[in-house]
């Protein structure tokens, strides 16, 4: 242990441990703008310098251990006027029209700015405008709001290992951008979105499709349905200022109804149906013996992620769709025929925790029902911002079910937003496929939380069944790596079904949540989801009435050759260069 | 040579990815690194493209776009500066038609600067592909570019 003091205040911390939070554990919060959570400190603002006694010249608190002894003063009239000079710096060379910015309100050099009181910009404005990326079909990149703190590319490259962005350039011409300069839509960004939730400012946000849904909620012509995945439910309160985590599903359902959508119905159910799909096809394969491991779809980031590192893994994925995608196939083909309403008339909106899901409704194969099957997705943010502009609050809404026949959800579909949770749900009913018997202790711990590869031993009567969880496409390349490596050499994997989601945390951690996010906060929203799927009286997929209704009237039976048609999918092998699907 | 000969020349180390990228550039007749420079450079060394590209665009001796068959980098230190630099700057931009960084239409010279090019005891000075010339006016840079002309 290390004994200093930070402002005459005594404190005794671990060896190792930096200034910057040294300081906080004496009650002194040092404003940054570079330094996150959740990522390695990079030293690239300086905005958190500090006076050391006897050391000469200030030192960055996020890159300093503290020594024994150390005096350390963290508002100095030096230290002070230092920092008002960086971010004046930074505000002399940033598109400072704040109030039409995406991040008005969220962002963190806006708070810094107003922190250090800095009311005048004394240095000359450098106005270079630069050309926005648009290129992406989910991802806007703004370089004159661009701080060049770095965190995109850490987490792009560290946590995710895409290394789409890079520091291109030197000195004043120092820009992050994509290889080749060819823009995020022409390089091998997967669409995460993990890059727009770490951004301090107003450089990365989702390409929004609010304008588009409005017009269709208004256009008397359309019907238009939407759909919610499950992670959605336990972030949407942070929009209005709720603890993180607080479950609102019935209040989202009644303030989307009040927001002007004709049908609101839930991705939850389609997340049912892909077990049915998926599970079925787990046990066809473990009987047949054939590409094993069994792979999950569902992340459209980790689609393109293992479509452009991975595609000789092809042949192992699941090939049912996303719950989004199987949503949409069935709201302009069933639910249409049921309802007795024209397809053509059909406008089907998605409300994702994703950025991925923007690119996923735009990929041309997803059009089983002869139309575009979804046709807008929209992030958290984007449905919070809309349901706040109709004057609506999640808070004051009453609790409302979702509407027939695309609506009931079980526990185990509502559990897919957390890490684990489409295995969890998987095995539930893979217990009942093989056995014909209920699992009795639904509930499948050691695949759930937040730590990194997470693997258990599931015993289904005999069959022992090894399964593996990665969330972060980090830990999704270091398990593959492992299954290639065994396959080579001993013919098979010591896996049989592995669940990979792109985002750390799984679908909570997702690239259209909350900004302001961390691990705590995507930790505490998969407690919630586990805590609706205890409070729910069905916890199993294949016990969700609509669900056998479904199979029932329309699509006979799991893998059949209807299901084929509209809920399974193939994949592409794309370019490391420009993650452009590759010819053949 | 093609590029698979220049790759051999190198272990597949990361250190030599300097060496790799001139040696890319000098083999490319349009004398930049093109897409395919740095995608090989990239799947030789394994490492992303987007690693490459930055350390290529860092570097001013590196070009990420087409450049002439001879190249002018002129001096644009204090010493050569104080010299006339400028002044030869200008005239150089006027006798090719280029600005800093351009190619003249043939595809004959790409103009560039350069800081010290350690002959501050002849500036102004400038570079020719790898040939020095100093005490430089208008009227040498005119025989120099003509000379040059002549001999392709």
């Amino acid at each position: 242990m290390i004994k200093a003091t930070i402002n005459n205040v005594d404190i005794e911390v671990p060896e190792g441990t930096n200034i910057l939070w040294a300081a906080k554990k004496a009650g002194f919060t040092i404003p940054t703008l570079c330094n996150h959570p959740d990522l390695e400190p990079g030293g690239q603002c300086g905005i958190c310098v500090v006076e050391i006694e006897g050391i000469p010249g200030l030192k960055r608190a996020c890159m300093t251990p503290i020594g024994e002894g150390f005096k350390v003063r963290t508002h100095t009239p030096r230290v002070m006027a230092t920092r008002k000079q960086l971010v004046e710096l930074i505000l002399s060379n940033h598109d400072t029209d704040c109030l039409t910015c995406v991040k008005n309100n969220n962002c963190e050099l806006q708070q810094l700015a107003a922190t250090l009181g800095i009311n005048v910009l004394d240095y000359p404005k450098f106005e270079e405008k630069l050309p926005i990326d648009h290129t992406s079909v989910s991802i806007v990149r703004d370089p004159n709001k661009c701080i060049l703190c770095g965190r995109c590319i850490q987490v792009c490259s560290k946590v995710q290992t895409v290394n789409a962005l890079a520091v291109n350039h030197r000195g004043c011409d120092t820009l992050i951008t994509t290889a080749f300069d060819a823009g995020l839509g022409n390089s091998v960004c997967i669409n995460c979105g993990q890059c727009v939730v770490h951004c301090p400012v107003g450089a990365l946000y989702e390409r929004s499709a609010a304008e588009e849904v409005w017009e269709a909620i208004h256009d008397p012509d359309k019907f238009v349905v939407v759909q919610e995945a499950p992670a959605v439910r336990v972030m949407l309160g942070e929009e209005f200022g709720m603890p993180t985590g607080s479950l609102v599903s019935g209040k989202m359902h009644a303030a989307l109804r009040r927001l002007g959508f004709d049908a609101v119905l839930e991705t939850n159910f389609t997340a049912d149906l892909t077990i049915m799909e998926e599970g079925t096809e787990l046990i066809s394969r473990l009987t047949s013996g054939k590409n094993l491991p069994l792979i999950t779809s569902c992340s459209p980031g980790w689609i393109k992620f293992m479509e452009t590192f991975y595609h000789d893994m092809i042949p192992h994925m699941s090939t049912a769709k996303s719950p989004q995608q199987m949503f949409g196939a069935l709201a302009k083909t069933y639910y249409a025929q049921v309802k007795g309403i024209d397809p053509a008339k059909i406008v089907s909106v998605s409300i994702m925790p994703c950025t991925a899901k923007k690119f996923e409704c735009q990929r041309p194969e997803m059009n089983a029902s002869g139309y575009q099957d979804v046709d807008y997705v929209l992030t958290t943010r984007e449905i919070g911002r809309m349901m706040r502009e109709a004057g609506l609050d999640i808070k004051e809404m009453p609790d409302e079910p979702p509407d027939d026949i695309l609506g009931e959800y079980t526990g185990a579909a509502t559990i897919f937003g957390a890490t684990g949770g489409v295995m969890e749900a998987a095995v539930r009913s893979a217990y009942r496929l093989v056995t014909g018997k209920e699992l009795e202790d639904v509930e499948i711990k050691p695949v759930r939380g937040l730590k990194g590869i997470k693997e258990a031993e599931i015993d289904i009567e005999g069959t022992k069944v090894k399964v593996a969880v990665a969330h972060s496409c980090g830990q999704a390349r270091e398990l593959l790596d492992k299954v290639q490596d065994q396959i080579a050499k001993d013919g098979k994997s010591e896996y049989q079904f592995i669940e990979v989601m792109a985002c750390p945390g799984g679908c909570v951690g997702g690239g259209g949540q909350s900004w302001g996010s961390n691990m705590a906060k995507r930790a505490r929203r998969g407690e919630s989801l586990y805590e609706e799927d205890r409070s729910l009286p069905l916890r199993r997929s294949h016990e969700n009435p609509s669900v056998l209704a479904i199979y029932e009237k329309f699509l006979e039976k799991p893998n059949s050759e209807k299901a084929h048609k509209l809920l399974h999918t193939h994949y592409y092998k794309r370019s490391a260069v420009d993650g452009k699907i590759l010819p053949g | 040579m093609d590029r698979e000969s220049i790759l051999k020349k190198y272990e597949a180390n990361l250190s030599n990815i300097l060496y790799i990228m001139h040696d890319l550039q000098d083999n490319n007749p349009e004398r930049y690194l093109s897409k395919e420079d740095i995608k090989v450079c990239a799947d030789y060394l394994n490492v992303p493209y987007s690693y490459v590209h930055s350390v290529a665009s860092f570097y001013t001796m590196y070009s990420l776009k087409p450049r002439g068959k001879n190249i002018i980098r002129l001096c644009e230190s204090p010493p050569c500066h104080l010299m006339g630099a400028q002044s030869l700057l200008d005239y150089l931009k006027g006798a090719l038609k280029v600005d800093v960084g351009g190619t003249t239409k043939d595809g004959m010279f790409t103009l560039e600067l350069t800081s010290c090019l350690g002959a501050c005891g002849v500036a102004p000075a400038m570079m020719l592909n790898e040939e020095m010339f100093g005490n430089l006016t208008p009227e040498k840079v005119d025989a120099i570019l003509g000379e040059r002309r002549k001999q392709i």
